[in-house]
């Protein structure tokens, strides 16, 4: 304790210079987030100037006008004149504000024209893209340890910002974002754009943004959308167009694949190790957040999947449930997040974990029957 | 002003129904939480026990307390300060009524004008319609939503242009048991204020006709989409006001037979009628803009 | 409520000039004075409760990594934290303080409804008990951050929602019936004399502030009910499978929420009018135009909601028309701030405790304008919209605002309330603790926002680190003080030197023309107003 309170005094010091702590608002790597810097910084300086103006004035009186000095109180308690001038002066410099202030949103908010269109789906708590022109879609999830958060690992450099799978897109090219949720609203925002839109479950709002720089570029979801709120980042990386392209083309490809591979593999069956194996992995990477890694969940938000009625017995129902979620709960489907396999292996992990040994093995082929295709 | 009038001023004895109101209150509320907590998760459990518990608490405490008021009234002076404060203090309770309903009305106009039409693709929500919604739609009273749930509208004829009628007749001869009150005509009062509580009664008894109808032959349900949902929740509380106006007057009816009230001394009354009226607009808005357009 | 002419039962009124004791003083009281001194314990608890739920927040935000909670209890305390310093520390002190002040200030006997007063405290403890207890449900209580967007707080929301949602319906008719009270009272109890234009600005705020919460509190109610509906018995207001749409929420939530905060400060503005001129020993300056501007801030508020919405999504026409009118309240805000500081030009000005938090007030609430103002507009909102940035924002204008303007009232009539004179020497030492600490935990707070933290995270990136450490020292610090400010108020409660009827040199106002301690029902005959 006292160690880290020597610690926090001394990057309270010299916390202005402190390396890693940035101060301002970021300048982006857009031509909009610069402007919204420098509309930022400009109504930043008037406020500063009124500021000194009004507290200087303040602070005269407070000295010069004070009792112990033996100043005389005044008697005035009306002007006219000045009180007409100090609401038509501070109402001048609000007209300066709104100006350029209205052509940044207008040239914010238009959409048209756009060269790659991405929608971005958010569910709790991860991302979706899906990109129009291509048939290439995947989750993000976010990458960090959980023994990070928990503090049994050291943090990393990109702690609680970095994804398994970040969004691509091509730099120079406008890039249009349609972005909605399948639950409840998130809000997608990548300060380095000034990109921050609000995704509405059932509706689709649009944002736009073209980056100049290739990079990476790190975000956060902004709209409080339940307990993993802080854990739903944002990765994007712009990249030349050319390499770009070789990228798209290269998923698509790849995914399209995976299905082929996916329909292969259908009539294979695992071993029940290979399934507890991958069962426990896609267990921990999507379910845990809510059923929590011992099953029990968190009770009256959260179901225990420990000896329920549908673990233990209802081998369909459980199946189902994974595959296609339960309207009007956060229990979301997972039919096409998760692989035949996977989705196998986390109903056979679940069944048989925590002391719910119904030994029974479920295969690829047992969940795809569940499908409706 | 008001202040002229008064050398001395009147403040009333400590009382304890403020706090009995309160456990009251308190008790509801927290007896209608667990009540609908209950339901949602069907089980059983003393939500409701609470919850009536409070109501009866609420019930007694109002009797106690307007009896001790109507004592203080029928014996005590009479002072013009007061009562200008109860009157006051009613007009600004009927405006919170409004804004309440206000928040209804506001609902209705912003689902209509606004997420109905943007659903269907109005606005900057082309993209919306075409890839969520592709199958849907626009349209007013909403007989098929976004989710496919089906239904049928309520029209204005029948039922709901027999209640305006009769509502708004009921506002006339509330205001005719008025006009008798300050004649002091009390015959001309009773059977005015009489005439008044049963059309109040016939309303109710309508209205459920309504609501059984809609469920039963139109399939507009509570939960059949952002039209029902209004169109209930408008409707319904509106019911309870009427409700309550009508048992405001049944206690009036009650009180005048027992000689209460003086042409110039009747601020229950008064309040009474305002409340009356007050629903009466209420239904005339809701007639217009649930019902017709 | 009921036919009641009121009685002259003089018998009564004699036995009421000393104040009846035991507890039922206290539960069956019609007095303002007493009403008004349990809402001012009431709320002083619940900004403690308040408060100590703020520091499980920073202690967590402490460092990076979770440590003390689990992030959805953490989100339970942030939501509660908000409401209860809303809902149960600010607006019950000020109706608290409008109790004590408003007959004092206009020559009333007590308030116009005084039972009804008494019932709309009593709600209150009621009201907060359940909200409390939802905590202690299975699922845990209220978790989707006190403005309760929809479909967090329906669909996706944990069991003991129905609880949250009666326990703001009985808040809101607490509320509702406080200020219907508050407004009678000025249209009716005025003494003779004492005309519209010649009342103090504590009496006029609280007027408008009144009027506000009318208008409001039942929007709100309907907006609980709505999400009570949504989650329990199957209606779509918020959902667009039915037709409804989850943004129809916020509009109809903010069109409440952003009058509110103005509920939440305008009579901070009244208190601040008093304190200033007493201490400057100069009458305040612009009397008429701190009306209009009161006027003008309260209707403006109901025309500028969707400011707390830009990234919703709405179409750019009504962007631009929201964020023109929110800069436009800048204007009369900024005519009260200039009319306090002409009241201090060249008037003679001492620095007792009251005096000291109302300066504080004017330069700290004027940066929490300022942020409000970046806020404001609209592109730039973009990038601080849910971040620490507002965060900022808000807690410079409630805390070093509502609550400093709080504490200045308080030390300004506690020689009125209590008949005694508090400890100066310690109350000087709460207000440099609490100046010192209140920056410490709430300016750096700017800067992590800017730097893109969002708010509502129980865990961050590393590069917050430092100044979130800041930051949660400044709460501890600042929490601390307050225990200074209780060990004053008690201390003077018990006694202390005697006040005299008017301890303030170069206050105004009828309240000074009384005792101190203010007699039990303070006029029993109208003062005249010159
Ligand atoms: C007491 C409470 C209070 C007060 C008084 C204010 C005052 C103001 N607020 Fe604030 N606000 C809140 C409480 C308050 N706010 C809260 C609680 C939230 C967050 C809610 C939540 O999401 O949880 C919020 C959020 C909030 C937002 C939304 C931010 C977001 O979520 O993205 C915005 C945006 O416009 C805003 C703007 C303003 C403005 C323009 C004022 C103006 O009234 C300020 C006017 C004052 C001045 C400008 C200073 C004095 C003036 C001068 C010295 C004159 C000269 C000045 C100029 C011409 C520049 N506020
Ligand atoms: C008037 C309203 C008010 C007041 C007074 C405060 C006071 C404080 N607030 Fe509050 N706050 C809000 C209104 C208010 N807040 C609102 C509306 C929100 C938004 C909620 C939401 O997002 O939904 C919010 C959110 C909010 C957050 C963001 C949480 C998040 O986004 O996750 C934080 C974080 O630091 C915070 C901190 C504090 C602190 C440290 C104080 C301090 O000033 C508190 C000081 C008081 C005490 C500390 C208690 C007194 C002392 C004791 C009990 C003795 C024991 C003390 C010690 C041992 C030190 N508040
Ligand atoms: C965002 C939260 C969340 C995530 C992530 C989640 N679930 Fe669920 N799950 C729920 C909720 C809530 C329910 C309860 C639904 C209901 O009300 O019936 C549930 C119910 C279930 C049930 C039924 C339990 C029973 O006995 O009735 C199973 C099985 C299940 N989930 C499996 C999974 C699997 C497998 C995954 C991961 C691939 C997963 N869940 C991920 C929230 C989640
Ligand atoms: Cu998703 Cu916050
Ligand atoms: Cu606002």
């Amino acid at each position: 304790m006292r160690t880290r309170l020597i610690a926090a005094l001394t990057a309270a010091m010299p916390f202005a210079a402190s390396a890693q702590s940035q101060l301002n608002l970021t300048q982006g790597v857009t031509e909009i987030s610069n402007r919204v810097y420098d509309l930022h910084m400009t109504i930043l300086y008037i406020c500063i100037v009124i500021g000194i103006v009004v507290f200087g004035a303040m602070f005269w009186s407070m000295i010069a006008h004070r009792k112990s000095r033996g100043h005389k109180p005044a008697t005035f308690h009306e002007n006219v004149k000045v009180e007409i001038l100090w609401t038509v002066i501070p109402f001048l410099i609000l007209i300066g504000m709104a100006i350029p202030a209205t052509s940044t949103l207008i040239a914010m908010e238009d959409t048209s024209e756009s060269d790659v269109t991405v929608l971005v789906t958010g569910s709790q708590w991860k991302w979706h893209y899906r990109y129009f022109e291509h048939d290439v879609e995947y989750f993000s999830l976010l990458a960090t340890r959980p023994d990070q958060i928990n503090n049994k690992l050291p943090k990393g450099t990109n702690y609680l910002l970095e994804v398994d799978r970040p969004l691509v897109i091509p730099t120079g090219k406008k890039v249009r974002f349609l972005i909605t949720s399948d639950d409840v609203i998130h809000s997608w925002w990548v300060p380095d754009f000034a990109v921050k839109k609000d995704a509405n479950p059932g509706f689709i709002n649009e944002a736009w943004t073209k980056v100049d720089e290739p990079g990476i570029y790190r975000g956060q979801c902004a709209e409080l959308c339940g307990k993993d709120h802080g854990y739903m980042p944002i990765v994007v990386i712009a990249k030349e167009p050319a390499e770009y392209e070789a990228w798209i083309t290269a998923q698509e490809t790849a995914q399209r694949e995976a299905k082929e591979e996916e329909q292969r593999l259908l009539a294979m069956s695992m071993s029940e190790a290979e399934l507890m194996e991958l069962g426990e992995r896609v267990y921990l990477g999507n379910c845990a957040a809510c059923h929590q890694p011992n099953g029990q969940g968190i009770p009256g938000v959260f179901p225990s999947l420990v000896g329920t009625e549908m673990v233990t017995n209802d081998i369909n129902g459980h199946i189902d449930i994974v595959l296609y979620g339960k309207q009007g709960t956060s229990m979301q489907a997972f039919g096409n997040m998760l692989t035949l396999r996977e989705i196998a292996a986390v109903v056979t992990y679940e069944r048989n974990a925590w002391g719910n040994n119904t030994g029974e093995l479920i295969q690829a082929a047992d969940v795809n029957a569940r499908t409706k295709n | 002003m008001a202040a002229q009038q008064h050398e001395k001023y009147y403040v009333p004895a400590s009382s304890p129904w403020p706090i009995v109101g309160a456990v009251a209150l308190g008790l509801i509320a927290f007896g209608a939480g667990h009540t609908v907590i209950e339901s949602k998760n069907q089980v059983d459990g003393w939500g409701t026990t609470v919850l009536f518990t409070g109501l009866a608490i609420l019930v007694v405490m109002l009797f106690g307390w307007f009896r001790d008021q109507i004592n203080e009234s029928m014996s005590g002076l009479y002072s013009n300060q007061l009562s200008a404060s109860y009157r006051q203090g009613m007009s600004w309770f009927i405006f919170s009524e409004v804004m309440f309903f206000a928040a209804f009305f506001g609902a209705l106009f912003y689902a209509r004008v606004i997420a109905v039409e943007w659903l269907g693709g109005a606005s900057n929500n082309a993209m919306t319609n075409e890839v969520l919604w592709p199958h849907f739609e626009a349209m007013w009273p909403l007989t098929e939503t976004p989710g496919g749930t089906t239904t049928q509208a309520m029209g204005w004829m029948g039922l709901p242009l027999y209640n305006t009628i009769i509502l708004i007749v009921s506002s006339f001869t509330c205001h005719f048991a008025h006009v008798g009150l300050e004649k002091g005509n009390r015959t001309q009062l009773k059977v005015w204020l009489g005439i008044t509580i049963v059309l109040g009664c016939i309303f109710l008894y309508l209205q459920g006709a309504e609501y059984v109808h809609a469920y039963q032959d139109l399939g507009l349900k509570l939960d059949s989409g952002v039209y029902g949902n209004t169109f209930y929740l408008l409707t319904g509380f509106h019911g309870m006001h009427v409700t309550l106006g009508t048992l405001m007057l049944i206690v009036m009816f009650f009180r005048v037979m027992k000689g209460h009230f003086t042409h110039d001394n009747h601020f229950a009354f008064q309040a009474t009628s305002w409340y009356w009226h007050f629903v009466d607009v209420v239904w005339v808005c809701l007639f217009i803009f649930v019902y017709i357009l | 409520m009921s036919s009641a002419a009121g009685t002259m039962d003089h018998h009564d009124h004699d036995h009421h000039h000393h104040a009846p004791s035991g507890i039922t003083r206290w539960l069956f009281t019609t007095n303002h004075k007493d009403i008004g001194s349990m809402y001012l314990w009431f709320s002083f608890i619940m900004f403690l409760l308040g408060g100590s739920m703020a520091l499980v927040i920073r202690a967590e935000l402490f460092q990076p990594g979770l440590q003390l909670v689990d992030p959805h209890f953490f989100n339970q305390m942030t939501t509660v934290h908000g409401l209860i310093m809303v809902f149960g520390a600010v607006m019950p002190a000020f109706t608290g303080l409008a109790n004590w002040m408003v007959p004092m200030m206009i020559g009333a006997p007590d308030m116009a409804l005084p039972r009804m007063n008494n019932w709309s405290f009593w709600i209150l403890p009621f009201a907060f008990a359940i909200l409390l207890a939802s905590l202690f449900m299975e699922g845990g209580g209220p978790a989707f951050g006190w403005t309760f967007y929809a479909p967090l707080s329906t669909t996706y929301s944990s069991d003991s929602t129905a609880l949250f949602v009666f326990s703001v319906h009985i808040m809101g008719i607490s509320s509702i019936m406080g200020a219907i009270n508050v407004i009678v009272t000025i249209m009716n109890m005025r003494a003779p004399g004492m005309t519209y234009m010649k009342m103090p600005l504590f009496v006029w705020t609280w007027f408008i502030t009144a009027f506000l919460l009318i208008a409001v509190m039942p929007v709100l109610a309907g907006a609980v009910t709505m999400v009570l509906t949504d989650k329990y018995f199957g209606t779509s207001f918020f959902d667009a499978a039915g037709g409804g749409d989850p943004v129809m929420f916020q509009h109809i939530f903010w069109f409440f929420g952003h009058p509110e905060v103005y509920i939440m400060i305008l009579p901070s503005f009244g208190i601040v009018s008093a304190i200033i001129p007493a201490f400057s020993r100069k009458p305040l300056f612009g009397y008429a135009s701190m009306v209009y501007a009161t006027a003008a801030i309260a209707g403006l508020s109901f025309l500028v909601w969707a400011h707390h919405m830009f990234t919703t999504g709405m179409p750019v026409a009504a962007a631009l028309f929201f964020m023109y009118c929110t800069m436009l309240i800048s204007v009369p805000t900024g005519v009260k701030v200039f009319n306090w500081v002409a009241t201090m030009w060249r008037g003679s000005i001492s620095f007792e405790t009251p005096m000291l938090f109302a300066l504080a007030f004017v330069i700290l609430f004027t940066i929490g304008g300022f942020s409000g103002l970046m806020l404001a507009i609209t592109p730039v909102d973009f990038q601080y919209h849910d971040t620490y940035f507002v965060v900022a924002h808000f807690h410079y204008v409630l805390v070093s605002g509502a609550i400093f303007s709080i504490m200045a009232a308080a030390y300004y009539w506690l020689p009125k309330w209590t008949g005694h004179m508090y400890n100066e020497t310690l109350a000087k030492w709460h207000f440099w603790c609490s100046l010192i600490s209140v920056n410490v935990l709430f300016f750096p707070m700017h800067f992590v926002g800017l730097a893109g933290m969002p708010r509502r995270i129980p865990d961050y990136a590393l590069q917050f680190a430092d100044i979130n450490q800041i930051v949660s020292i400044g709460a501890f610090a600042f929490g601390l003080s307050q225990l200074i400010f209780l060990a004053v108020v008690v201390k003077c409660v018990r006694g202390g030197e005697k006040a005299p009827a008017k301890p303030w040199e170069g206050a105004t106002g009828l309240e000074w023309t009384v005792p101190s301690p203010a007699p039990y029902h303070t006029f029993d005959t109208p003062p005249e107003v010159k």
